[in-house]
């Protein structure tokens, strides 16, 4: 037991004197946090616009504040003449131009209806989408209220809210996927990382020459990361909690009783790919491959899996974070309790089941 | 007591060891001399337990390297040929771990290694890493030996350290060796056969001879001179073409060279250099070492 602990003592010293080893650790799951949360965000906030009011009534003027008003967007510039929105864009001035066409008011009164014209910066497609719907909703709106009070009646307004994420907010989404992410990253990428490098220092051939069993070594090996990557998830959920505002509507037991399960999973895949691969090299590359990529694209952390080919679709089911990523979300924001998660939960345990038994028997208590 | 009878590997198409058997007594110094890529190291795997052998069986103080390798490793302290200790941990760091991996303590066994580690002791506290080739070295010895093993296997234990610390380091193996501890030692350095009790010289994954350092000299029956001039790198060609040249190879400042006729008689080699035009000639008969040996018994077992 003594050496064990010995064992243990000497990983935690490698780990906290080499400067990369933290700066993964500590230093990763923060910045992807804020990265993920505040840059790769789908909100509309303070989109720059311009307006072309060839008309200038109450009505367009009225429009044109709701626009602004609104908080998505930022009126940078009024336009005189149509030339200027297509310099504006091409010096990227502005997201989105919007144009009155003259006798705007009076058009609406008399004809029931008038014309504005939206023009987007469709070099970013998602966000140019996204400009457009916010724009042509309030105006919408207000053409709506506007014609009530004009007595025309028999309109059917649709109000959508969206459950859950009523705001859209991009951490809601993002959170849980990078928390599965870094998880997934930490704890098999380290612990493979370490163990092939007592391989490639030679340290492995010493260690498999003393009385240490190669269960005390793998153990050894894991405890730390196991501890340092449920550091993380914790501070991945304080982060969210107090920087996005992200809740935790079920059990906080369950949830950490899950991630504990999800890191173990990640542990014992870990020193699966430590024992195939030989060198650190091989063992990163495999980690990446298998790890970063997959987690990113198929555990619909930002892809919806429904909207993948079937071929895909069922690839994702082979990916573990896929199920960690459902229980986090489920937890979190839903407030389920196990009785919704149980399945997921099943799931995650035969990986891990299935990774150790893999390990065991491909682990060598010799040399190649 | 090390016994290995018929031991046999290969890797992919290259036959590492070639039905390799030979016995080593307890309290030994036994050496393996062999030029790179002899087999030395895949032996000492073997013996270690880290490999297994395609055929063959080998044991350790009566004990199967393969069916009692844990036993053999609580007996065993290896020193593997590369340095390999943990860069990051400081010399003391990484004593009191392997002393903790063997389940005993620096204090403990003190004694055995204080006269090794008293030297590199003042530097107890800088990463292994940033040690000189001989301090790691010594501290690679000092790791392998603090558990007290029953035997200590050495693979090239000098490649790469200063003739200096080489010396110091085969005093220590010595001192070792008085307090009882067999020591089986890997080197491609011929020079330092002659300090192990009995060597095994091994070329191509065979063993060409096994015996005293005496006794394989004793065993050298041509006739050996060395020979220098005041251009010594055309004279090695020269000599090369001689008709009566059975052998010649640079040892140092002079070339060793034996005749096939086995003539103690000069005259017609001095003749023939001094018409080739080198001066300062010095033709002397000299005693054999164990690399004229090794030379020998390589060229006629290719021969």
């Amino acid at each position: 037991m003594k050496t064990f602990i010995n064992f243990v003592k000497k990983e935690f010293r490698h780990i906290f004197r080499d400067v990369r080893s933290m700066v993964i650790l500590f230093g990763m799951p923060i910045a992807q946090i804020l990265i993920f949360g505040y840059v790769v965000t789908n909100e509309v906030k303070d989109a720059k616009i311009a307006v072309l009011d060839l008309s200038k009534d109450e009505m367009t003027v009225e429009i044109t504040n709701k626009l602004t008003s609104s908080g998505y967007f930022l009126l940078v510039d009024n336009f005189k003449s149509e030339d200027e929105i297509e310099l504006a864009f091409r010096k990227g001035e502005i997201q989105e131009a919007i144009i009155f066409e003259p006798g705007f008011a009076k058009k609406f009164v008399k004809d029931g209806k008038a014309e504005v014209r939206i023009i987007n910066d469709a070099s970013d497609a998602n966000t140019a989408n996204m400009l457009a719907n916010y724009t042509s909703a309030i105006i919408m709106n207000y053409s709506f209220a506007e014609s009530g009070v004009n007595g025309a009646s028999g309109q059917i307004i649709a109000q959508t809210r969206m459950q859950f994420n009523q705001d859209l907010k991009g951490a809601y989404m993002f959170v849980p996927g990078t928390m599965a992410l870094i998880l997934m990253l930490i704890s098999a990428m380290m612990t493979s990382i370490s163990i092939t490098r007592e391989k490639e220092m030679g340290t492995m051939e010493v260690l498999l020459v003393s009385p240490l069993r190669p269960v005390q070594i793998i153990v050894g090996k894991v405890i730390p990361y196991f501890l340092l990557s449920f550091v993380n998830a914790i501070s991945i959920l304080l982060l969210g909690f107090f920087v996005f505002g992200l809740p935790v509507n079920g059990p906080l037991a369950l949830l950490l009783a899950e991630s504990m399960l999800f890191i173990t999973m990640a542990l014992s895949l870990g020193i699966f790919i430590s024992t195939i691969a030989k060198s650190m090299q091989v063992a990163m590359f495999i980690s990446m491959f298998s790890l970063l990529l997959p987690t990113m694209l198929l555990s619909g952390f930002i892809f919806p899996i429904e909207n993948m080919p079937q071929i895909l679709q069922w690839v994702c089911h082979a990916i573990p974070p896929k199920y960690f990523i459902v229980i986090i979300k489920n937890i979190m924001l839903k407030g389920t309790g196990f009785e919704y998660v149980w399945f997921e939960t099943l799931v995650l345990f035969g990986f891990t089941v299935f990774f150790i038994v893999m390990s065991v028997f491909k682990f060598k208590t010799r040399l190649e | 007591m090390v016994v290995a009878s018929h031991i046999s590997i290969s890797y992919k198409k290259v036959n590492a060891l070639k039905d390799i058997s030979f016995s080593v007594n307890e309290g030994e110094l036994f050496g393996f001399i062999g030029p790179d890529g002899a087999g030395k190291t895949s032996l000492l795997r073997i013996l270690t337990t880290l490999i297994l052998a395609d055929s063959g069986s080998a044991s350790v103080f009566g004990l199967d390297v393969v069916k009692d390798y844990k036993n053999i490793r609580k007996i065993t302290g290896y020193m593997p040929g590369r340095f390999s200790l943990y860069q990051d941990l400081s010399v003391e760091e990484n004593l009191s771990f392997f002393a903790a991996v063997f389940g005993t303590t620096l204090k403990e066994n003190y004694d055995l290694i204080k006269d090794i580690y008293i030297q590199i002791e003042p530097f107890k506290d800088r990463p292994a890493g940033k040690l000189s080739g001989g301090m790691k070295q010594k501290l690679a010895l000092s790791c392998a030996l603090i558990h007290k093993p029953k035997i200590l296997v050495l693979d090239e234990p000098t490649t790469g350290v200063d003739a200096v610390s080489r010396k110091e380091f085969w005093q220590m193996l010595k001192k070792l060796k008085n307090d009882g501890i067999t020591i089986l030692v890997s080197t491609p350095y011929m020079d330092e056969a002659e300090l192990c009790d009995r060597v095994a010289l091994i070329q191509k994954g065979e063993i060409l001879d096994i015996d005293t350092p005496m006794g394989i000299i004793s065993k050298y029956k041509n006739v050996l001179f060395e020979i220098s001039s005041d251009n010594m790198y055309k004279l090695k060609g020269d000599i090369g073409k001689f008709n009566d040249t059975l052998s010649v190879f640079l040892f140092g400042q002079f070339l060793h060279f034996s005749p096939k006729s086995g003539r103690k008689d000069t005259d017609v080699l001095k003749k023939y250099l001094e018409e080739k035009g080198h001066k300062n000639i010095i033709i002397r008969e000299c005693k054999p070492n164990i690399e004229d040996c090794f030379m020998d018994l390589m060229q006629s077992e290719n021969g």
